[in-house]
C-alpha cells in the first residue's frame, strides 16, 4: 500500500480516515469543533468522484436517522456533531444500539471541555456507556485517521454503532499524518430481517437482550485493542497512570519518572489491565479530558480502600480542559512563568461584525423595548447570542437550540408581557419550528424575530436548511399573514422596523418578524469567489 | 532542537495564514509539528491565538506549557502581552506596535508600548504602515513573519520563502510576489 504524509487537523484526519474506510455518506449539522469534518469530505475529490453524500442536515437527529437508514441499506455512514448535538439525537442514537446496524455506523461527538464555543462541557463518553456500545477516543491525529477504519470494521463485526469521541484540542490541532489508500464502498445490501428494525416491544426485548449478550465481546475488543496498552515502570510500587485520549500526550509531555502508564483509547475500560496495574502500584492517577468518566469507574473497580486520584480528588481541576501545566502539577511539577502577567491588558470578547444585520435588529429592538420596561427577550444559539454583550446587552436568556421561542411561550403562559424571542434562520429550522407550532396552537402572546442572514454564520457560513422558505414555513405553521413581516435590517429602515415591532408587540397573539439580509462575511466570500 | 511559538492577534487579522506558512515550511523540512488553532465564535473580533510547536523530536502536547514559548509572534501589541506567562526567559516577542482598538477599555497605548519595550528580547514595528507604504497593504502578516524569521533558527528564511510561494501559488503570481515582498520588508528590519 502506498502511503503519503499530510498535515491535517484532527477533524480532517477523522474525515479522511472515514473516506478511506469506504464511507458512503456523512450526515451532520455544523457545530464547533466538529464542522471541519463534513467540510473536508464535501471538498475532497474522492468524495466527489464517488458521490459520497455530504449535504448538511437540518439537525443532529435528522442526521443520525439518515445515517441509520444508510447503514440499514448496507453502506458505511458517519454522523458528526458537537457534544450538545448528542442531546438532540439521543433518541435515535440510543435506539440505534437496540436495532443494531447493517453497514458500519460511526457516531462522532466532538466535546468542548473549557467551553471554548459551547454552553456546557458534557462528556459524550457517558452516552456511549449509556447506549452500551464501543467507544473510540484517539490520542492524536494519526490515531484519529487510523482508528476510523477500525471503528467501521468493529461496527460491522458487532453489528452495533460505535461512538468516536474527540475533543477541541485534537479537532483543531494540526499534525503530520501518514495516510494510506481508500477501500471500496459497501454494495447496496439492505437488512431484510424486520425483527431487528421494527422495535415493537416483542422485538425490542429480544434486541435488548441481544445487546446485553454482546457486552462480553465489546469488553473483549477493548481489552485486546492495539490502542490500549501499558508501559510498565522498571520497578513496582510507584504511581500507576490511566491516561485517556489526549490526556496521554500531557502525561508524556510531563515525563514523570517511575510511573507505569496505561493508555486508553478504546472503551469499555480494560478492567483487567487496570487491576493488574493497581496490584503493581501504590496508587492510580486518572488523566482524562472532560468529566471524571473513567475515574468513577476505576474507583468502583478497585474499592474504597485503594487510592485513586484525578479530577474528583482535586489532583486535577474539576472543570476545564487538561493542559500541560495542570497535568504536570498532578505529578508535583510546576511549570513556572519567567514573566508575570502583563499589567496593560483588557479582555477582548468576540463581537458582532461591523455591518452585520443582527446589529440593526438589536438596535431596533433596544429602541422599542425601552418603552416596555417589563419586556423580556429570549435569545438563542448563534452569532446573535453576542447581542448579550455590550453595547447591546439585549437578551435575557440563551439555553439551547430553539429555546428562545418555547421559553418565550412558557413565560407568556405565566403572564409575562411582552415576551419576545430572537432566533437565527438556521437555528429556527434546527429546533424552532415545532415550538412555533405549539405557540400558534396555543394562541400565545409572543413576538418572534427570525434574524435571517441566509447562512449558518457562526460556524463559518454553511448552507442554512430553510433559506428562502421562512415565510412559507411560518404561514404553513399557522402564523397569520397580517402578523408575518419581512424587513431589511439596515439603519435607513429603522423607522419601519421599530414601527412594526411596536405594532406586533401590541398584538396579543403570535407574530413573526423576519429581518433578512446576507451575513456580511458570507457575502464577502461570495464576492471573492465570483471575482476569482 | 525545538521551537515553541505562540501566535496571537485579533480575529480576522490573518494569524492562521502565518501558521499555515510556518506549517508548510516545517513539513517540507521534515520537522515534527503540532499546531493548535482557535476556530469558532472567538474569530469574531475577539482575541485569537495558535500554538505552534516545531521539533526535530516527537512532540506530545498540542499546547505549549507556561514558561515554554521561544517566540511570541503577535499582530497586535496587547495580544502579545496577553501571553507573557508562556514566554521562556530567553524567548523573543515579535509584535506589531499598532493597537487595534475595538473595545471601550483598551489600555493606554503609551503604557502598552513601554511595557513591551521593557522586555529583554523584543522587536516591534508598525507592520500595517510598512505594508501600506510599500504597496502591499494586505501583507502586514507576512511583514511580521519576516521579522520573526530572524529568530526561528529551526527554519531558514529560504524555507519560509519557499513555503510562501507554495501557500499563495493558487492565488496567482502577483499575490505570491506581494507576500514575498512583505516578508523581505520584515526580514530586513534592524533587530
Amino acid at each position: 500500500m502506498t502511503t503519503t504524509h499530510q498535515l491535517l487537523l484532527g477533524d480532517e484526519a477523522v474525515a479522511l480516515g472515514a473516506l478511506h474506510a469506504g464511507l458512503s455518506g456523512v450526515y451532520a449539522y455544523p457545530g464547533t469543533p466538529s464542522t471541519e469534518i463534513t467540510e473536508y469530505i464535501q471538498d475532497h475529490p474522492l468524495a466527489r468522484e464517488r458521490g459520497v453524500h455530504s449535504r448538511w442536515c437540518t439537525n443532529e437527529k435528522t442526521a443520525m436517522e439518515a445515517a441509520l437508514g444508510m447503514s440499514y441499506a448496507g453502506k458505511r455512514a458517519l454522523v458528526c456533531m458537537k457534544h450538545v448535538g448528542m442531546n438532540v439525537c439521543a433518541d435515535a442514537f440510543v435506539n440505534s444500539a437496540i436495532t443494531g446496524v447493517n453497514g458500519g455506523l460511526v457516531v462522532l461527538a466532538a466535546d468542548d471541555p473549557s467551553m471554548h464555543s459551547s454552553q456546557n462541557e458534557q462528556d459524550s463518553r457517558f452516552y456511549g456507556k449509556f447506549a452500551m456500545i464501543p467507544i473510540f477516543e484517539p490520542s492524536d491525529q494519526q490515531e484519529a485517521y487510523d482508528m476510523m477504519p477500525a471503528a467501521f470494521a468493529l461496527s460491522e463485526r458487532l453489528r452495533l454503532p460505535v461512538l468516536f469521541r474527540i475533543v477541541t484540542r485534537l479537532a483543531h490541532s494540526r499534525a503530520s499524518v501518514t495516510v494510506g489508500s481508500a477501500a471500496n464502498e459497501n454494495a447496496l445490501r439492505p437488512d431484510d430481517d424486520r425483527t431487528h428494525w421494527v422495535l415493537l416491544p416483542g422485538n425490542a426485548k429480544r434486541q435488548y437482550a441481544s445487546l446485553i449478550a454482546k457486552q462480553p465481546d465489546i469488553e473483549n475488543a477493548a481489552a485486546h485493542s492495539i490502542y490500549n496498552n501499558t508501559e510498565w515502570a522498571t520497578q513496582g510500587g510507584g504511581t500507576g497512570v490511566v491516561a485517556c485520549g489526549i490526556g496521554y500526550n500531557y502525561v508524556r509531555e510531563a515525563a514523570p519518572v517511575g510511573i507505569s502508564l496505561l493508555k486508553v483509547s478504546q472503551y469499555p475500560l480494560p478492567a483487567q489491565q487496570i487491576r493488574d496495574m493497581a496490584a503493581q502500584c501504590k496508587e492510580i492517577l486518572v488523566v482524562e479530558d472532560g468529566q471524571p468518566f473513567a475515574e468513577e469507574q476505576v474507583r468502583a473497580m478497585l474499592g474504597a480502600d485503594y487510592p485513586v486520584k484525578g479530577r474528583l480528588t482535586g489532583d486535577l481541576p474539576r472543570t476545564g480542559e487538561l493542559n500541560p501545566d495542570n497535568v504536570a502539577r498532578a505529578f508535583g511539577q510546576e511549570n513556572c512563568p519567567a514573566f508575570p502577567p502583563a499589567v496593560n491588558l483588557a479582555a477582548r470578547p468576540p463581537q458582532l461584525c461591523q455591518g452585520c444585520g443582527h446589529r440593526d435588529v438589536y438596535a431596533a429592538l433596544n429602541k422599542v423595548v425601552a418603552d416596555y420596561p417589563e419586556a423580556r427577550i429570549f435569545g438563542d444559539i448563534g452569532c446573535y447570542t453576542l447581542g448579550a454583550l455590550p453595547p447591546f446587552r439585549a437578551i435575557d436568556s440563551c439555553v439551547d437550540m430553539g429555546a428562545s421561542i418555547t421559553m418565550a411561550k412558557g413565560a407568556a403562559d405565566a403572564g409575562l408581557y411582552p415576551a419576545i424571542a430572537v432566533i437565527g434562520d438556521s437555528t429556527f429550522t434546527h429546533s424552532g419550528m415545532t415550538g412555533l407550532l405549539d405557540a400558534v396552537n396555543a394562541g400565545s402572546d409572543i413576538t418572534v424575530i427570525i434574524s435571517d442572514n441566509l447562512t449558518t454564520a457562526m460556524t463559518g457560513g454553511q448552507d442554512s436548511a430553510g433559506t428562502h422558505k421562512y415565510e412559507a414555513i411560518c404561514l404553513a405553521l399557522g402564523v397569520e399573514r397580517e402578523h408575518l413581516h419581512v424587513v431589511t435590517p439596515l439603519a435607513k429602515n429603522m423607522e419601519e422596523i421599530t414601527r412594526i415591532l411596536r405594532q406586533e408587540i401590541d398584538y396579543h397573539g403570535v407574530s413573526v418578524i423576519i429581518p433578512q439580509r446576507d451575513c456580511i462575511q458570507a457575502y464577502a466570500r461570495k464576492k471573492r469567489q465570483q471575482k476569482s | 532542537m525545538k521551537k515553541d511559538i505562540k501566535l496571537s492577534g485579533v480575529g480576522g487579522q490573518g494569524i492562521l495564514t502565518i501558521a499555515t506558512v510556518i506549517g508548510e515550511a516545517a513539513t517540507e523540512a521534515g520537522l515534527h509539528l503540532k499546531q493548535a488553532e482557535v476556530h469558532g465564535m472567538s474569530q469574531r473580533g475577539g482575541d485569537v491565538q495558535s500554538d505552534l510547536r516545531l521539533s526535530t523530536e516527537a512532540i506530545h502536547s498540542d499546547q505549549i506549557p507556561v514558561g515554554g514559548a521561544d517566540l511570541i509572534i503577535s499582530m497586535e501589541p496587547i495580544e502579545a502581552l496577553r501571553y507573557l506567562p508562556y514566554l521562556h526567559e530567553e524567548g523573543w516577542v515579535v509584535t506589531s506596535s499598532r493597537p487595534l482598538v475595538n473595545i471601550p477599555n483598551y489600555p493606554d497605548a503609551a503604557a502598552v508600548a513601554d511595557e513591551l519595550a521593557a522586555l529583554p528580547h523584543v522587536a516591534t514595528l508598525d507592520i500595517e504602515t510598512v505594508a501600506r507604504d510599500n504597496g502591499v497593504p494586505r501583507g502586514a502578516n507576512m511583514v511580521l513573519l519576516g521579522m520573526a524569521a530572524r529568530y526561528f533558527e529551526i527554519l531558514t528564511a529560504d524555507q519560509l520563502r519557499t513555503a510562501i510561494r507554495h501557500i499563495f501559488a493558487r492565488k496567482g503570481e502577483q499575490v505570491v510576489a506581494d507576500n514575498l515582498k512583505a516578508f523581505e520588508l520584515g526580514y530586513g528590519q534592524p533587530a
